[in-house]
């Protein structure tokens, strides 16, 4: 038995300057490729007065479509040569992706459609990092139907319809779905604790 | 809205410490992190939600996705990626340091196998990014970028130059103290954390937004690495030591009844 003895180092702002070193090549592609079960996500980040912020980076992680979490290694798969970036190896699926939005505020995915774990509707883990956010904001994005009646996902169950709404993935009509993150007013996207 | 004066963010982060001061004092918990709404850092006014955070409950529930983290391996790091100086074909000017500690849980335990990442701008204050165009040189001889893998005790090593201050346009005459940008994961996702790290006896640090956002004083002076003569070498380079705690629940945290 041991008692959380060691104070936290605190957060602070992932800042302007992170694009030169956490971005990565193929940071949004985290789908091998080819597979049939690929699953694109896309969205803007939106500020308190709607303007789209393009400073922030997200980071999505999650099961694979068997409900498994992965162990596989090699998101940053890197070249011992140059000391660049090789791209993931298209095989293995590492359930980790990071994209930093663009001068739109927009971002980009492709990763494998999540499978259900335990009592969960299937849904991703987010993490948001921006300059002016003083530490990073939790979320989850949920696949559609996540929220129809019965809902039996524990948080979404949880949560006023019009809040559920903003953790939920729209579809449209290519295939593709849209997640839209508000930091702040309305339609403020519902940010999570963990305890 | 005019641009604040160093005095008047001054007193706005003497108010935010108050204000915090009498929480603790009329019982509320202290937290080491910072708040999310922290007016004196002027970006957070529109980028801060204005909603509470859902807390969801993951001792009752093993099976959540946050409760593990993605793994990273041998293929995503470099040998060269700790050593900062040797990145291009000149060394980079600056004073040389080291900086090394541990990785650890809120049980003090090692992280192991895990990936750091920093990112810090060069010794004249200047980022090798298009963004930044402080008036300071470039140094075509260091990018500033860093990664590694924890060790079997949580250890990291890097090398690297002493970053400079920079100024920024938070409010006139704003200088940012010299710190490098860390990012670290855990064995869980709760556990992610993206922080900074300073150098001791900054006179930048009373008068910084950022690092006065987090306004317990005590988690304040965790984010301040020690010098350790023990890890300076002799003819080349200064030692520095941070060791960092990650905060969030584990599965093992959970198990064991925190
Ligand atoms: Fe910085």
């Amino acid at each position: 038995m041991t008692t959380p003895s060691a104070r936290p180092t605190p957060a602070q702002t992932v800042g302007p300057f992170h694009g030169c070193a956490l971005p990565f090549p193929g940071g949004g592609d985290a789908a091998p490729a080819g597979h049939p079960d690929t699953l694109v996500l896309h969205g803007h980040v939106r500020d308190g007065a709607g303007a789209p912020v393009p400073d922030a980076l997200l980071e999505f992680w999650g099961p694979g479509p068997d409900g498994e979490l992965p162990r596989a290694t090699g998101s940053l798969r890197r070249d011992p040569m140059t000391g660049g970036f090789l791209g993931r190896d298209g095989i293995g699926f590492t359930g980790f992706a990071r994209v930093a939005t663009d001068a739109d505020g927009h971002w980009a995915v492709r990763t494998l459609r999540p499978g259900a774990r335990g009592g969960h509707a299937p849904h991703l883990a987010v993490c948001v990092f921006a300059r002016g956010l003083t530490r990073h904001l939790f979320t989850r994005v949920y696949l559609p139907a996540a929220d129809r009646e019965p809902i039996t996902d524990p948080l979404l169950a949880a949560l006023p319809p019009e809040r559920r709404a903003t953790l939920v993935a729209v579809a449209e009509p290519r295939g593709s779905h849209r997640f839209d993150i508000r930091l702040q007013g309305a339609a403020e996207t519902v940010f999570l604790e963990f305890a | 809205m005019a641009t604040a004066t160093q005095s008047e963010i001054d007193h706005e982060i003497a108010q935010a410490r108050a204000t915090y001061e009498a929480s603790v004092a009329g019982g509320a918990a202290r937290t080491a992190q910072p708040a999310h709404a922290y007016p004196p850092y002027r970006s957070t006014a529109l980028r801060h939600p204005r909603q509470p955070l859902v807390t969801v409950a993951l001792s009752q529930d093993p099976e959540a996705v946050e409760l593990a983290s993605p793994a990273f391996g041998g293929t995503d790091v470099t040998a060269l990626d700790h050593d900062l100086t040797r990145q291009h074909q000149g060394a980079p000017l600056g004073e040389r340091i080291t900086v090394s500690g541990r990785l650890l849980d809120r049980s003090g335990r090692p992280v192991r196998g895990q990936l750091i990442e920093i990112w810090q701008a060069n010794a004249a204050g200047r980022y090798a990014h298009q963004l930044d165009q402080h008036p300071a040189p470039l140094d075509p001889h260091f990018t500033g970028v860093g990664r590694t893998l924890t060790g079997d005790d949580g250890g990291y090593a890097f090398t690297t130059i002493k970053p400079g201050a920079y100024p920024w346009r938070n409010h006139t005459g704003a200088w940012r103290p010299a710190h490098i940008h860390f990012s670290l994961f855990g064995t869980a996702f709760t556990q992610r954390l993206i922080t900074q790290m300073y150098f001791p006896g900054d006179p930048l640090f009373a008068h910084d937004p950022i690092l006065q956002s987090v306004t317990d004083a005590a988690a304040r002076e965790r984010l301040v690495a020690r010098y350790d003569h023990d890890r300076s070498e002799p003819e080349w380079s200064l030692g520095y030591r941070w060791d960092i705690v990650l905060d969030g629940p584990t599965a093992t945290w959970i198990e064991e009844g925190r």
